[in-house]
């Protein structure tokens, strides 16, 4: 929540020059085959690569550890439960109940295949910036009509944003500490309600703004990617590298 | 917690979860014209800022999931603004994956219309005083479907999964407390300060 640019693109280097339907694709099929891994070689392979991938497109360390914590918690409750749920060979028991080997390697395995995919989509997609993003998605055959809701929400984000951060700064100027208490909810309420006002007086002048340029129903979609020969040679790379890591989990 | 991760649901569930929202999607983006599109994704991107903020609970802290006081205001069209942010927060904070994307949409969907089909008419009759109370419901009713649809998620993938899904929805209650009463709040706010947010058929085009 520190962060002032909000959905900025924090990806740098090689990847960011490669086409963004690529990118998004890639993401997609490494998605597929990652989650269709079934045993740990393949899937170790597949999260070093997806950790490999994250620090080369530039992500900083500290930054995707924190993203990745938002999925741990999640993690953490098939982590304790699984194992006393699957049954097998006894690990250690606590009471009456007896963790398995096969749930504890059941769970890792789902720990592995969830943080290689979200490494992945990271290090792929969120490196791209989200006007790209949007009109990628339009090339892959996403609906128009919900590439520009996307776009004009991304827009809005960052301004809103700022307009919460003026709301918030107010509120500790008048010594606002949020404690777990009905006057914190109380009031953070009132502070999205103020985000709503200000938004529905924003979203008039933005269709007043739209109708003085002639806006008659139908928005249009400008950008300008081309594909070039190393796109195809990373495509080519790219799925080499599925197919050996399907093949390496078949062979195990 | 809204967001479940790849790898952890069944093929089933997975595909299930895509065409609901599939379909949903295509009925929701028939009913909005390009006229009412800015005023979706300013208010899309309101909620979407407003779902960052560290609300204090007890010890720990949540984010609010408001998708039944989006689907109060928003009627249908809270289902592409809900997909828009989940997209978002899936590619550019890393929460949820790709693949689940469609049974996370549908976990999130699926409460914000009911809210939108059942307690939004409701919301336009009744007196003032007592929109605080419609506005709790919508907000606690949205939090528990949610936490009951991500548990059906994770229980028709697999029985050892059950007793996560349990421990999970009990994570859920607190949060639905606290989320019923925000939306209480900023329901009861809006009645005083904008009703025609509440009121206009444009805006709660159910």
């Amino acid at each position: 929540m520190s962060q002032t640019a909000l959905l900025s693109p924090r990806g740098s280097g090689w990847i960011t020059v490669r086409d963004p339907r690529l990118r998004i694709v890639a993401a997609l099929l490494f998605a597929l085959v990652a989650v269709s891994l079934r045993h740990p070689p393949a899937l170790l392979a597949a999260v070093l690569f997806a950790a490999a991938l994250a620090a080369s497109a530039g992500m900083r360390a500290p930054d995707l550890l924190r993203q990745l914590l938002a999925l741990e918690g999640f993690m953490l409750i098939l982590l304790i439960t699984l194992p006393f749920t699957v049954p097998g060979s006894p690990l250690i028991a606590v009471g009456p109940l007896a963790a398995s080997q096969e749930g504890l390697a059941l769970a890792v395995k789902i720990l592995l295949r969830a943080n290689a995919v979200v490494l992945v989509l990271l290090a792929l997609v969120g490196s791209l910036e989200p006007v790209v993003f949007g009109h990628a998605l339009a090339r892959l055959g996403v609906p128009e009509k919900l590439v520009h809701l996307l776009l004009m929400t991304i827009r809005q984000i960052h301004l809103l944003h700022q307009e919460f951060i003026r709301l918030r700064q107010a509120m500790r100027a008048r010594a606002f500490v949020p404690h777990s208490d009905r006057h914190t909810w109380n009031s953070y309420g009132w502070l999205m309600g103020m985000l709503l006002v200000r938004s529905l007086a924003r979203a008039q002048r933005l269709l007043a703004a739209m109708r003085c340029r002639g806006f008659q129903g139908r928005l249009y979609l400008l950008d300008s990617t081309h594909w070039r020969p190393a796109d195809t040679a990373l495509a080519l790379g790219f799925a080499l590298f599925l197919g050996g890591l399907t093949t390496l989990d078949r062979l195990t | 917690m809204a967001h479940i991760p790849d790898g952890v649901l069944s093929a089933p569930v997975l595909i299930v979860g895509g065409l609901v929202s599939v379909g949903l999607l295509t009925v929701a983006l028939r009913r909005l014209d390009y006229d009412r599109l800015p005023q979706t994704a300013v208010l899309s991107a309101a909620f979407f800022v407003s779902s960052l903020i560290n609300v204090p609970v007890g010890p720990s802290s949540v984010h609010l999931l408001l998708n039944g006081l989006m689907g109060l205001l928003l009627g249908w069209t809270a289902l592409p603004a809900l997909f828009v942010a989940l997209v978002l927060q899936a590619a550019f904070f890393g929460y949820g994956g790709i693949l689940v994307l469609g049974v996370n949409t549908m976990n999130m969907a699926l409460p914000a219309l009911l809210c939108a089909l059942l307690l939004a008419p409701w919301m336009r009759r009744v007196a003032t005083p007592r929109l605080f109370w419609i506005g709790a419901a919508a907000g606690g009713l949205g939090v528990l479907m949610t936490g009951v649809l991500v548990a059906l998620s994770l229980g028709l993938s697999g029985k050892a999964f059950l007793p996560a899904a349990g421990v999970l929805v009990v994570t859920y209650l607190p949060l639905a407390l606290v989320e019923a009463v925000i939306t209480g709040t900023v329901v009861a706010f809006l009645a005083r300060v904008a009703p025609e947010l509440l009121r206009s058929p444009e805006v709660s085009h159910a």
